[in-house]
């Protein structure tokens, strides 16, 4: 594989310097602007070495925990703890952290070898120590041969790689990414997202990430937390998240699925004349579920309509109507073509759905 | 090609026309003075005048301005030094950590502009009596006054710098990487705001160069007073050392502003949208 093929090259200052990695804790952490409570008691236990994804729309708290956690702002109840020890009263600059932000954070008037050593430079490293290190940094992002740099001759991508350096470069004991891939373009998304995971496996270092981007959590997260109005509503693993959401919440978030109307009796839904099983205890009675699209296949007893039938290089994701009106998503393969108008008949697999009440 | 030309500019001939009007604005007054002290008593033209300024038989006449002089320059120092220390780093705090308080405080360093130095004064005596119990009469005193004068221009240079840099993402990034925040102001912001703070001097030396009612109703002798009271006794010393202070008010203003330029800054970010 190129990836191990690549990681075994690489050995540096940065690599050797690896760490059992450290415990963070979030309990009952409670935080107010004003009259506006923004965090409900968040609770999060967060283990060594563990890259934990905080997920969720905008607005949800999850920057504002991660800002808890990092000191920059100060929480009105609860404790954060890093390595164990309560640090709400440790100014963010002795919580030996690296953060890389959503917004271009370099400095402007250092090039990127000084950006780089700036955290060594605070901590008083001496010049030739640090000068190793900044190398192995910079390194370990591909950036070797960009150190004589500005920050204004970098695309944005080459920017957040050079914060990811400098964040590094400390060994803090703690990383804190704070939406740092949003600001840029697809490709460059994907491919950063994939680095920062290799590297923070490389280094076992404690990873918080907040994204509001579903695709980006489940790709490179240990566990996901989903937030939602200041609370946790889940914590999982990605398949956990996926296969057995906790909430209507988790379903509609994580995922792509069709939310169809529903009969919940003893346990299981009526879908469309199907008989699926519920995920979690909920009141007989009118309800809605989560169908995912991988779920629905071509042949069964459910007659819909193409509404339209998207190509995706991989497989076919085709919109049906059904003959109660409702929309219903299907993934399938590309080798099966179905046409614009066309009645089919489909059916949906027997595994378990997440169901929201109704009214 | 004039098609090359935006819409709106002037025409080459006016431009050359405005430009031509306003170097005599400004050269005809400086061009007169310099004519006048080569004028000699009968018509002719003359260095004695010139000459004079430097006859050691006049020395006693002269000191005034000497004195001024360097008053002015301990006051300038002083004024920027308040501008530095004390506005620059305030105006920061208030930016960062309150900025609800930005408005007032804006409306607050824009209010000695409408206040003529004049009416100023008449508010500035009493303090000035108690300033004098408290640090003394030294003239660096007089740099509290100054540092009010030159508030408004001073505050609207920084501000444009701090509006231009994300200051609040590069202070949370230099302290996540472990400085404290007077090293976020003194190895980052500062170095950010360089062109602001620069800026905010140059005007600062400007102002308190050429300010002579405050010094003069508070019975204080700086450059402006001096040249006046020795040009009460003597008009061609007046207007030659008049000319010596606009020429080294322009020098001086030159050296600070190359200094203030003289690391090659990168080119300043006018977008944080990504470059792919």
């Amino acid at each position: 594989m190129t990836d191990s093929a690549l990681i075994a090259t690489v050995d540096n200052a940065v690599l050797a310097a690896r760490g059992a990695g450290t415990p963070v804790a979030f309990e009952g952490v409670v935080k107010e602007y004003g009259a506006t409570r923004v965090l409900h008691g968040v609770d999060l236990a967060i283990e060594p070495g563990e890259f934990v994804s905080l997920l969720g729309p905008s607005g949800c708290g999850k920057t504002t925990a991660l800002r808890v956690l990092a000191g920059l702002e100060r929480a009105d109840g609860g404790v954060v703890r890093i390595g164990g020890a309560d640090v709400s009263a440790v100014p963010t600059n002795r919580r030996d952290l690296g953060m890389v932000f959503q917004a271009y954070s370099l400095f402007p008037h250092l090039d990127v070898a000084a950006n780089t050593a700036f955290g060594l430079r605070m901590r008083k490293v001496p010049k030739a120590d640090a000068a190793a290190r900044v190398a192995g940094a910079l390194e370990l992002v591909g950036l070797g041969h960009l150190a004589g740099r500005f920050p204004h001759e970098l695309s944005g991508g080459q920017q957040q790689r050079v914060a990811l350096a400098r964040a590094l470069v400390t060994e803090p004991r703690v990383l804190l990414l704070d939406e740092p891939l949003s600001a840029l373009d697809a490709k460059v998304r994907v491919s950063l997202r994939d680095e920062i995971r290799r590297i923070q496996l490389r280094l076992g270092i404690t990873t918080v990430f907040v994204t509001h981007d579903q695709e980006e959590a489940l790709a490179v997260s240990d566990r996901i937390a989903v937030m939602n109005a200041g609370r946790i509503d889940q914590i999982g693993t990605p398949e956990e998240l996926y296969l057995r959401p906790a909430t209507a919440h988790v379903a509609e978030f994580v995922g792509l699925s069709s939310i169809v109307p529903a009969t919940i009796a003893g346990g299981r839904a009526e879908v469309l004349g199907m008989s699926l099983p519920a995920i979690g205890d909920h009141p007989d009675g009118p309800a809605e579920v989560f169908v995912r699209p991988e779920n629905v296949r071509l042949g069964g007893p459910i007659i819909a309509v193409v509404q339209e039938s998207t190509f995706l290089g991989s497989l076919r994701r085709t919109l049906l109507r059904t003959e109660g009106g409702g929309l219903l998503r299907m993934q399938h393969p590309v080798g099966e073509r179905v046409e614009f108008g066309e009645r089919v008949g489909v059916s949906i697999d027997d595994v378990p759905v997440a169901v929201r009440g109704v009214g | 090609m004039s098609a090359a030309r935006p819409a709106f500019a002037p025409s080459p001939a006016a431009r050359t026309l405005i430009g031509v009007v306003l170097v005599a604005f400004f050269a005809i007054p400086i061009v007169s003075m310099l004519l006048y002290t080569l004028r000699d008593v009968d018509g002719g033209t003359t260095l004695a005048n010139w000459a004079a300024l430097a006859d050691p038989a006049n020395a006693g006449r002269y000191r005034p301005i000497w004195t001024g002089l360097g008053n002015s320059l301990v006051l300038a120092l002083v004024t920027v030094a308040i501008v530095l220390v004390l506005l620059a780093p305030t105006m920061v705090l208030v930016h960062l950590r309150f900025p609800k308080l930005r408005r007032p405080f804006e409306f607050l360093a824009l209010l000695p502009i409408t206040i003529p130095a004049i009416v100023l004064v008449v508010g500035l005596a009493p303090v000035y009596l108690v300033i004098g119990r408290t640090f003394g009469t030294g003239i660096w005193t007089l740099a509290f006054a100054y540092g009010v004068t030159v508030l408004p221009f001073a505050y609207r240079a920084i501000q444009a710098s701090i509006d231009a840099v994300d200051l609040a993402t590069l202070a949370e990034a230099a302290r996540s990487l472990g400085a404290s925040w007077f090293q976020v102001l003194w190895r980052v912001l500062a170095p950010n705001l360089r062109p602001g703070l620069v800026a905010a001097s140059l005007i600062s030396v400007a102002v308190v160069l050429g300010e002579y009612t405050i010094a003069s109703l508070l019975g204080r002798q700086n450059l402006q007073t001096a040249l006046v009271v020795v040009g009460k006794q003597d008009p061609y010393a007046s207007v030659i050392l008049s000319l010596c202070s606009l020429a080294f008010a322009f020098l001086l203003l030159v050296v600070i502003g190359r200094a203030g330029a003289r690391r090659s800054r990168p080119a300043p970010r006018t977008s944080r949208k990504a470059r792919p």
